[in-house]
């Protein structure tokens, strides 16, 4: 990672080219969205959007509230109050199952995969491929998984074995392979590369930018800003359960995003949020 | 595509197979090892009591009378390898048997035959039916209270293992109370209950026709996604194996020869002709014992090849990815309760057919037997894997144990003695056994 914190200094913070188009309607727009766990709030009044073909980074320290935000998306949690939008409409997700029907996937930081099922089953999980008799179609899946596992991970072998047997990496393709394999719109990436070795950190920054040209829009959730920064469009932070400020990542260096996760707050070429210190 | 697929054959996608040997030949008849581990395990029990018996235990007669014995315990087992592996436990099945035995009899004698006649065909149906409901109905209100409600289901089943025994006792004040129907009788087997030699070679010969088709299905289904096949020579070795064994039970279920004064009676019944050389009329397949098979061929294919089955394995494997997946894992659990209590009211069936009466302390101590046939037939007890077949072959190895030493005239405390230990020690076996395979 130091060569990009070099090129970063050199290159000054017009690094990035930014050719998202703003216009229209957000993919996804939470608006003021709390949610209390016994008295805590968790997540704060705290507003988030992303444009299709955006890759946005939500960073802040473990307990900012980043990932609680973003489970209220994915279905994972209900929010106490707020709205979501998707494309402009009001959107009523109040289980995973709902989110999925709005084309929002994620990636969890754990892979949510059942570790005693084969590849294909967890591609499928909850979305199985029947045959005509209404019973599992096991030919179809394994042949759809080998299918978007040759794209992804075109080493991988081991359909027949339960995903525990796999690799960490092979692991994260079986969860990514879940997410785009039924045209996600909307991508959530929880810690993406933070168990990756390396060579598939790299894979993975491919396929994000595969996955922006196919207008997909991308929330990377991490608390490490290495890890996003260089694949990201903007920058959101969060503190305490509020959003401390957003930022085009052309517009802010790493250090000024680093001074907005750890004293919360905003230089110059952010947008402050309610978390923003005074 | 077609590298891909030359490489992805099961036989050879670990890359320590390869060099072949005896373990590449298992490998590719894609054989379960640990299944056949249970097979010779119990093939061990067998040859030894047969020897400790002086050559009493492997007698058709013996068997026979060991297969009925199975059943009910066995058609427990297989529903209680679906509730271990979603992570639950159900220590109430033995006394559901208890209440759903004494409804059923209850039914039958006070309601349902005073109503269809006696002699009506239909009791039996409209009996079985009431139990499967009054199973249905326990089953879900446990599962309800354990998915719903968030009680660990251990707590759950050990207050239904009082409450339903408790029930039994009070559906019918604590009387025995014999069946009526001769028809429901039938479910426990005997002379009556079990169907003929001729008979048993037709579902014998169904049974190989079915085993031919699946292969040739299973064959044509890799052959549809370009996926490897199983050789040839593996093929056939499975196959051949699958027939043997059908043939062998029918042989030695057909060679149990009913008594001579049952054979008389018999005779007379359908006006045989009795020949010089005395009778020879074979008891084949007990009803009880088509029931079991019956049952785990269905909950065979539940596990495998349905939506249910999947979710059911999935949230044995990781509950929270099952949840995140979409999965209504409450609901799945409440089922699989739904479904146990259903198991558990087939099996009252036939132990109450079986003593042609309904008593108050049917089915004590069952769950713990049927807990330990899914456990010794491999079903793991921190969930998420287990096979129906190895849970009724471990009922059939818990009922050998027990038969075996009845056979040798031990008594009952040192019976109990050697099952707990046998089931300690086959569990031990079994956590080696995966440790390696991991």
């Amino acid at each position: 990672m130091s060569t990009t914190m070099d090129e970063i200094k050199d290159h000054g913070p017009a690094h990035h080219a930014d050719d998202v188009d703003r216009s229209g309607a957000p993919l996804v727009a939470m608006e003021d969205i709390s949610i209390s766990f016994g008295g805590i709030h968790a997540v704060d009044h705290a507003s988030l959007d992303l444009y299709p073909g955006e890759v946005v980074a939500l960073l802040g320290h473990n307990g900012a509230g980043k990932s609680t935000l973003i489970k209220i998306l994915s279905g994972a949690y209900k929010g106490d109050s707020g709205e979501i939008y998707v494309r402009g409409e009001k959107a009523s997700i109040s289980n995973p199952r709902d989110a999925k029907a709005y084309g929002i996937e994620t990636i969890y930081q754990t892979l949510a995969l059942a570790d005693n099922v084969d590849a294909a089953a967890n591609l499928f999980l909850g979305r199985e491929i029947m045959t005509p008799w209404g019973t599992l179609d096991d030919g179809a899946m394994e042949a759809e998984a080998r299918k978007v596992m040759g794209r992804l991970n075109p080493n991988f072998r081991r359909f027949k074995e339960p995903v525990k047997a796999l690799s960490g990496g092979q692991r994260q393709s079986v969860a990514i392979a879940r997410a785009i394999l039924f045209n996600a719109k909307i991508l959530i990436m929880d810690e993406p590369t933070a168990a990756l070795g390396p060579q598939e950190t790299a894979q993975v920054a491919d396929l994000i930018k595969e996955l922006k040209k196919e207008e997909i829009g991308i929330f990377l959730i991490s608390h490490d800003i290495h890890d996003v920064f260089d694949l990201s469009d903007r920058v959101v932070v969060m503190k305490n359960g509020q959003v401390v400020g957003s930022a085009r990542t052309s517009d802010v260096t790493k250090d000024e995003v680093l001074g907005m996760i750890i004293l919360g707050k905003c230089p110059p070429g952010a947008t402050p949020g309610p978390g923003a210190a005074q | 595509m077609s590298e891909a697929t030359s490489n992805t054959s099961p036989a050879r996608s670990s890359p320590t197979i390869g060099a072949g040997g005896f373990k590449g030949m298992m490998r590719a008849t894609e054989i379960d090892t640990r299944m056949l581990g249970m097979i010779g395990a119990l093939l061990v029990i067998w040859v030894g009591f047969h020897i400790l018996s002086g050559g009493t235990f492997l007698t058709a007669r013996n068997l026979w009378n060991l297969s009925v014995q199975t059943a009910s315990v066995g058609v427990m087992a297989t529903g209680m390898v679906l509730v271990i592996v979603t992570r639950n436990i159900d220590l109430s099945v033995g006394s559901i048997l208890g209440v759903t035995g004494m409804v059923m009899a209850v039914a039958q004698t006070q309601y349902i035959s005073p109503m269809l006649g006696y002699d009506s065909g239909l009791v039996w149906v409209a009996t079985l039916a009431v139990g499967l409901i009054c199973g249905l109905l326990i089953g879900g209100l446990q599962g309800f209270v354990i998915a719903y409600l968030g009680v660990p289901a251990f707590i759950v089943t050990l207050g239904g293992l009082l409450v339903w025994r408790g029930a039994a006792w009070w559906v019918a004040s604590g009387r025995t109370i014999p069946l009526t129907d001769d028809n429901f009788k039938l479910l426990g087997g005997g002379s009556d209950g079990s169907i003929g030699a001729t008979w048993s070679w037709i579902l014998a010969a169904v049974a190989i026709v079915l085993i031919l088709v699946g292969a040739l299905n299973a064959r044509r289904q890799r052959k549809r996604f370009n996926f490897a096949q199983k050789p040839l020579w593996a093929e056939g070795f499975t196959i051949g194996l699958s027939i043997l064994a059908v043939i062998a039970a029918t042989v030695i279920v057909n060679s149990y020869l009913l008594p001579g004064p049952l054979a008389r009676r018999y005779a007379e019944a359908n006006g045989i002709a009795i020949p010089d050389g005395g009778l020879e009329i074979s008891f084949g397949y007990a009803i009880p014992v088509l029931l079991f098979i019956g049952v785990g061929i269905v909950m065979t294919f539940i596990a495998r090849r349905t939506r249910f089955g999947r979710y059911v394995f999935a949230i044995g494997g990781n509950p929270e990815a099952a949840e995140l997946a979409g999965i209504n894992t409450k609901r799945v659990t409440m089922m699989v309760f739904m479904l146990m209590g259903m198991l558990a009211a087939i099996a009252a069936a036939i132990s109450t057919a079986r003593l042609s009466s309904a008593t108050n302390a049917q089915g004590t101590l069952d769950e713990l037997y049927t807990i330990a046939a899914a456990v010794i037939g491999g079903t793991s007890l921190a969930g998420g894997a287990g096979t129906i077949a190895g849970a009724m072959l471990g009922a059939l190895v818990m009922q050998s144990l027990q038969s075996g030493m009845v056979l040798l005239g031990m008594d009952t405390p040192l019976q109990n003695i050697v099952v707990g230990a046998v089931l300690v020690v086959a569990v031990w076996l079994d956590t080696i056994y995966r440790r390696r395979a991991a």
